[in-house]
């Protein structure tokens, strides 16, 4: 429901109210940021000597090489997810019932589990265990695609659900094995219908690379902070890192939200609030 | 602040929530912890994390509750005006109790997340908490499977009751349109 059909069109007596209030607002806003402004000043956090180091290239190449492995242990996971999230969702709709019963336990554990926790448990459990390749970059990635996987399969499973019962039914028909309907003809449309939701999944995933940084893997969060010990200035080098962060997470958010509006991602006789169910 | 009148409070909400949307959490977890301090406002290290977690999941929260208010058709809204109801009797009588019943899915999603989330914020900033002592117990033992599949379980026993009843919450007040 959009705003519209809430209020009707001002008068003149609400249009003079509204005004009042909006310079309310925006007093009360400015002299929250302008405070909040001149108590940084004060403690010199707008200095030159904090701000100094990022005047060179070599600390800009420390971050970039840190977004770099973000965009690495992002791209990586992201694949291993959509691969064995797609793996579970089949399996959570497979017709044997132990194969179901697997992906269930699989999908409800691992959705359930702190992210932190299975970086930490791959990092320090799994070479305990003879899994020994494991550095922290393979920790990141572990975490990130047991935890997702488990995401993005009970994404793909309500895309299945979605779908109107007649395309099972006319694929079973024209003879089609289970194996077959799934791959040409339930799949390809439940994975067109849910590409929004997927979208914004890979973009909280990218986001959650930062967890990295608690395990020394060298990604961006963790640069800001080894810069910010070095040049004793926590919050100037984290803020770096904040802006170097915000246009990549940014423009993919915008394309998550461009994906859900535009109608060709979306069978014509789908539900379309097929993607809100999860949200 | 999404469904106000108001457009500049419309776009406040918006900002608010695409800020939180655009960087991590961690990020904002330290932001806070080192920017606070800097502005005059010195907290506890678990008081920090909890406000970071509060303001964070604000954010979640009013998305969540945004599309739950998208769910209702226009034609409510309108109905409730054409009988005179004023902009907040025509959320809190008519909007909000249908929204609700749409939103407890993601809302109670959201809190779940809460909790895993509440892991990463107290192990950055060195809260006291189950994931910061499993830490601890970890490198004092040496015996992280053990330890950690403890804490795994632990967190289990802490989500998996709440998934549990937000299905039976989506279940018991679902309603087709």
């Amino acid at each position: 429901m959009s705003i519209a059909s809430f209020i009707d069109a001002p008068g003149p007596r609400a249009r003079r109210r509204q005004r009042i209030l909006t310079v309310v607002v925006v007093v009360a806003l400015a002299l929250v940021l302008v405070g909040g402004y001149r108590r940084l000043d004060a403690r010199g956090q707008f200095d030159a000597r904090r701000w100094e180091v990022f005047e060179q290239w070599s600390v800009w190449r420390f971050y970039l090489y840190g977004l770099g492995n973000t965009l690495k242990a992002a791209a990586v996971s992201a694949v291993g997810a959509l691969v064995l999230g797609l793996g579970f969702a089949l399996g959570r709709t497979a017709p044997n019932r132990a194969v179901r019963a697997v992906a269930v336990l699989y999908v409800e554990t691992f959705r359930a589990a702190p992210l932190i926790l299975l970086m930490f448990f791959a990092r320090f459990a799994l070479p305990k265990v003879g899994i020994t390749f494991v550095d922290s970059f393979w920790a990141v990635v572990i975490g990130l695609v047991a935890y997702n996987s488990a995401v993005l399969a009970e994404i793909f499973r309500a895309g299945i659900e979605a779908l109107p019962r007649g395309q099972f039914e006319a694929a079973r028909s024209i003879g089609l094995r289970h194996g077959q309907m799934m791959a040409h003809v339930i799949v390809p449309q439940a994975v067109r219908a849910m590409v929004p939701a997927l979208v914004a999944q890979l973009v909280v995933l990218l986001k959650d690379t930062s967890f990295g940084a608690l395990l020394n893997y060298e990604e961006l969060l963790r640069k800001g902070q080894i810069t910010g010990e070095f040049a004793k200035n926590p919050l100037q080098a984290l803020f770096v890192a904040a802006a170097l962060y915000a246009p990549v997470i940014f423009v993919l958010n915008r394309l998550a939200r461009r994906l859900e509006r535009r109608p060709a991602a979306r069978p014509v006789n789908l539900p379309a609030e097929g993607g809100a169910v999860l949200a | 602040m999404r469904v106000s009148p108001l457009r500049l409070l419309r776009a406040i909400g918006a900002v608010y929530v695409e800020l939180f949307f655009s960087l991590p959490l961690l990020v904002w977890a330290l932001l806070f912890f080192f920017g606070l301090p800097k502005v005059g406002i010195v907290f506890d290290r678990f008081p920090s994390a909890v406000i970071v977690l509060a303001v964070f999941t604000a954010a979640l929260c009013a998305e969540a509750i945004r599309a739950g208010i998208n769910t209702v058709p226009p034609g409510q809204g309108e109905a409730a005006r054409a009988i005179g109801l004023r902009f907040d009797q025509v959320l809190t009588l008519v909007v909000l109790p249908q929204a609700l019943r749409t939103m407890v899915g993601p809302l109670g999603s959201v809190f779940l997340a809460l909790i895993r989330n509440s892991a990463v914020v107290a192990l950055a900033l060195s809260v006291d908490d189950l994931m910061w002592r499993s830490d601890q117990l970890n490198t004092d033992t040496a015996r992280p499977v053990q330890v950690l599949l403890g804490t795994f379980v632990a967190y289990l026993v802490l989500t998996v009751p709440g998934t549990l009843a937000v299905n039976w919450a989506q279940r018991r007040w679902a309603f087709g349109r």
